[in-house]
């Protein structure tokens, strides 16, 4: 046999200075980030009628589909039946697996199948209330006189350094840089040849503070106030619905004030503030006057939140069941809350189709004829986005005009 | 384990090749590295190139590596090879000297199948490196000159790579250039040769429509768009034919896995036995080797399904039952020689027609499997009645068997420019959400309409893609 004709193989060693070098994958890792999240930003209007992500904390982390960034190419699709390898008793008609994907794919074929190309990614909450509401604006958003008070407690994080004072050291940057300069002494020459350092102890140089800035934006506070209608005819399915939308009005609202807070006004033939719970959870049964629950918001703005120091936004969500006789007082009611809020707004919820058979308040609403008013319908989950940016882009024509 | 060096691995190294020169392996010049877990993970996004033209998709395998690996999901593989001369390879460093033997014995496996393997030899290896730094030059060049810039070149790749694997499959069958088609057409067009002239009634020439384009239908779709769409600026060609050449230099790869992967597990295992390892190495190695061969549950491991053909091979031609004999004859030659001639003439399709055996699988307990509702249910075992169908199901679901097989017929389709595409239809339909979108890539790319047809539950249909968007219409 022929021995080896080419002599040695070469082996080169690591080297870490390589590897911190030889990341070329920065920008395309990068351009894939700026896909991702284009790719949520398309896909939000599926996302927001997502049951996972209403009422949660702003760290909770959500998983979203990405689809935009998908590589397409001709595949074969479902009538492709694969091989498989059995542990020794595989019998015609055992279940060896789910169809899982979008298609459903088989899972495990040989060969270069690129397979379904459907993946998730993380994001927080709050990330994903960011990209959301990136390029809305919020109606009607006249601040209030405020009351200056509560700023001075609040100032933000900015930079670092050089002085400080003690408790704001940033002790991780401080020591990073002892350690940086320890790292490029290496190589010098000692002060003291016959008595090489041992300690190498911090130097003014090192210390690195947190900077505080106050944060002088103008305190601001705004209120929600979202009324449902709980009659017996608001099943499951309206309420979800009605509580999405009012997830979507109070997390906007949060992006816009320092200092939200929110109210629930439940109602039927008599309007009670609520806590969130049985506001969305407690069932109740019986007739509708939609007054009786804009009765109960104006008291609760009469005696909370003044409308010179507040902005208020109010919303009410209902299937549009109404007594006719409560009529009359509901159009003059709503026209009070007008009056006194930034905004108000009504939104009637009709899943699939009821539209057409059931008494509808829309008509009669039509009678308000102040410009901050606004009403809409919502059939099903995927009007919910879209309703929702029209709300917001009502007043951008009305500035436009 | 015990700690080691360069040297070490050297010395590993050294009788390695002297083994697998004794087991008549020959291979390339050999380069190692060592890597750490970030490189490997870099060069596997980028397919081992050193130097890579950068692409979005890159970054987004880059991250789902790197995710899977956070997260335990997969491993890294112990090693990775690149197909060139000299042949590159890059070794975990964090691996163990036992795995570090494995994989340089694996490796040189591997090298002698990419020397002597038919299917590479339009690879043409020792241009490969400087060819993957070229084509990273030339697309750096456009997207940093003004006029050009990131978007149009990602615009353009995108549609390149949804296509590029449109292409010549098999290297081994000549391409007719256009006028070598002409004089084909005109050829078979005119009569053959008649004895009984006389008493025939004489045979017509009708001259073939000579101005049609592509005059035979046409694998290579974005040579055949460079080529033919008029309205591309060179700097647009050039990307279609990068995109192009990269994913023929990987189709060989794509096209004889299993025989590759098994390959290298048979002689890493065979080379490893001979070396007379420490006892505590052997024992490591073994657990190493039964990881990397074992079975995937439901599912075909190509390092399995070929190290068991490459033994079954060598058995039967050695060592062959008495059953055996009277089922396929006398072995006519070594064990040896069949595998060294399979290594050279094969790929996984003709490998696993020829050598594949009732026997083996049922061995192997394969079985086929279908979608029914939402599961995946077992359809046909490999018993005496349904072997066969089994097997023909495999066969085409390895190698480029995976991917339709899509040809170009006509350019200037109703007089209109429009581009007709013909999808060879043997039983498996698209994936329509994936064909819509690839088709919006080929519009793009062709800018006029695309017609792709194609066949859904046995109705023919033609997919059309035109400014107005995508639609579908049932042939007439």
């Amino acid at each position: 046999m022929e021995l080896d004709p080419h002599g040695g193989s070469i082996i080169r060693d690591y080297s870490s200075q390589d590897a911190l070098r030889s990341d070329r994958s920065a920008g395309d890792l990068q351009r894939h980030r700026q896909k991702v999240r284009k790719s949520i930003r398309d896909n939000i209007a599926d996302l927001v009628g997502e049951e996972s992500i209403i009422g949660k904390s702003g760290d909770k982390i959500i998983k979203v589909p990405i689809r935009g960034v998908k590589e397409y190419r001709f595949i074969y699709g479902e009538n492709t039946p694969g091989v498989g390898q059995g542990d020794g008793n595989s019998q015609p008609g055992q279940v060896v697996g789910n169809a899982q994907g979008e298609k459903g794919q088989g899972q495990d074929k040989a060969g270069e199948q690129p397979g379904v190309d459907y993946y998730e990614t993380d994001v927080t909450l709050d990330e994903l209330i960011e990209i959301l509401f990136e390029d809305l604006e919020l109606p009607f958003m006249e601040r209030k006189i405020l009351r200056e008070v509560m700023s001075e407690r609040v100032s933000k994080r900015q930079g670092y350094r050089k002085k400080g004072i003690w408790v704001r050291l940033d002790k991780k940057r401080t020591a990073k840089n002892r350690i940086k300069r320890r790292m490029a002494k290496k190589g010098a020459v000692p002060a003291d040849p016959k008595n090489p350092e041992e300690r190498f102890p911090f130097h003014q140089d090192d210390l690195v503070y947190r900077h505080m800035e106050p944060d002088t934006r103008p305190e601001s506070n705004a209120a929600v106030i979202c009324i449902m209608d709980t009659s017996g005819s608001m099943d499951m399915i309206k309420k979800y619905l009605a509580r999405t939308f009012f997830f979507l009005l109070y997390r906007f609202v949060l992006t816009k004030y320092r200092n939200v807070e929110i109210v629930f006004v439940a109602h039927h033939t008599e309007g009670r503030e609520v806590t969130e719970e049985e506001f969305f959870h407690k069932g109740e049964s019986g007739g509708t006057f939609i007054s009786s629950g804009y009765k109960k918001a104006l008291e609760i703005i009469a005696e909370r939140y003044h409308p010179t120091l507040w902005n208020i936004y109010a919303f009410h969500c209902s299937d549009g069941d109404n007594f006719e006789s409560d009529n009359p007082s509901a159009i003059k009611m709503a026209e009070e809350l007008c009056e006194i809020c930034n905004f108000f707004g009504y939104g009637e919820i009709k899943p699939s189709g009821s539209r057409y058979y059931e008494s509808s308040m829309l008509n009669i609403f039509k009678a308000v004829k102040a410009a901050n008013f606004m009403t809409l319908l919502i059939e099903k989950k995927e009007d919910l986005w879209v309703r929702f940016n029209e709300l917001l882009a009502k007043d951008k024509k009305k500035d436009a005009a | 384990m015990s700690y080691y060096d360069t040297k070490d691995l050297a010395m590993w190294d050294e009788r390695i090749r002297e083994k697998a020169a004794e087991c008549g392996l020959s291979w390339y010049p050999q380069e190692f590295e060592l890597y750490d877990h970030n490189q490997m993970i870099g060069a596997m996004a980028y397919s081992g190139m050193p130097s890579h033209y950068p692409h979005w998709s890159y970054g987004k395998s880059y991250e789902k590596l790197k995710t899977m690996y956070d997260h335990g999901v997969t491993g890294l593989p112990y090693e990775m090879v690149i197909n060139s001369n000299p042949a590159l390879a890059y070794l975990m460093r964090d691996n163990t000297l036992c795995l570090q033997v494995l994989t340089i014995a694996h490796v040189y496996a591997h090298n002698d199948f990419f020397r002597n393997n038919f299917t590479f030899k339009s690879t043409r290896a020792e241009l490969t490196l400087g060819r993957f730094k070229m084509h990273a030059d030339r697309v750096r060049k456009y997207i940093e000159t003004p006029s050009i810039g990131e978007e149009k070149v990602e615009s353009i790749l995108d549609a390149a790579h949804a296509l590029a694997i449109q292409c010549r499959r098999n290297m081994g069958i000549k391409k007719r250039t256009p006028e070598e088609q002409k004089d084909h057409a005109a050829d078979v067009a005119s009569p053959a040769h008649d004895p009984f002239a006389k008493v025939h009634k004489k045979q017509e020439y009708i001259e073939p429509d000579f101005d049609k384009v592509p005059l035979e239908p046409e694998e290579d779709i974005l040579l055949f768009i460079r080529d033919y769409n008029p309205y591309l600026s060179e700097w647009e060609k050039d990307l279609l034919t990068i995109a192009h050449e990269r994913e023929q230099y990987f189709i060989p790869q794509i096209e004889t896995k299993i025989m590759n992967e098994g390959w290298a597990s048979y002689w890493h295992y065979k080379i490893l036995k001979s070396l007379d390892l420490p006892q505590e190495l052997h024992i490591e190695f073994m657990v190493h080797h039964n990881q990397v061969v074992r079975p995937f549950p439901r599912g075909i491991n190509p390092y399995f399904l070929g190290f068991k053909l490459w033994e079954d091979i060598v058995r039967r031609h050695d060592e062959p039952t008495l059953e055996e004999i009277e089922k396929y004859g006398k072995p006519l030659e070594s064990g040896m020689q069949a595998i060294f001639t399979a290594r050279e003439a094969d790929r996984d399709v003709s490998f696993l027609r020829r050598f594949l055996t009732e026997e083996m699988m049922r061995e192997m307990d394969m079985f086929e499997y279908e979608k029914k509702d939402d599961k995946m249910v077992i359809s046909k075992v490999s018993d005496k009645d349904s072997w066969r169908e089994v097997k023909e199901t495999l066969l085409k679901n390895v190698g480029m068997g995976t991917i339709p097989v899509i040809k170009v017929c006509d350019a200037d389709y109703g007089h209109n420019r429009v581009l007709l595409l013909r999808h060879d239809h043997e039983g498996r339909d698209l994936q329509m959400e994936y064909a819509e979108r690839t088709l919006e890539h080929l519009h793009r790319l062709w800018g006029r309409e695309v017609v792709l047809e194609t066949t859904v539950n046995n109705k023919k249909f033609y997919l059309e893609y035109g400014e107005k968007g995508f639609s579908v219409k049932p042939a007439r």
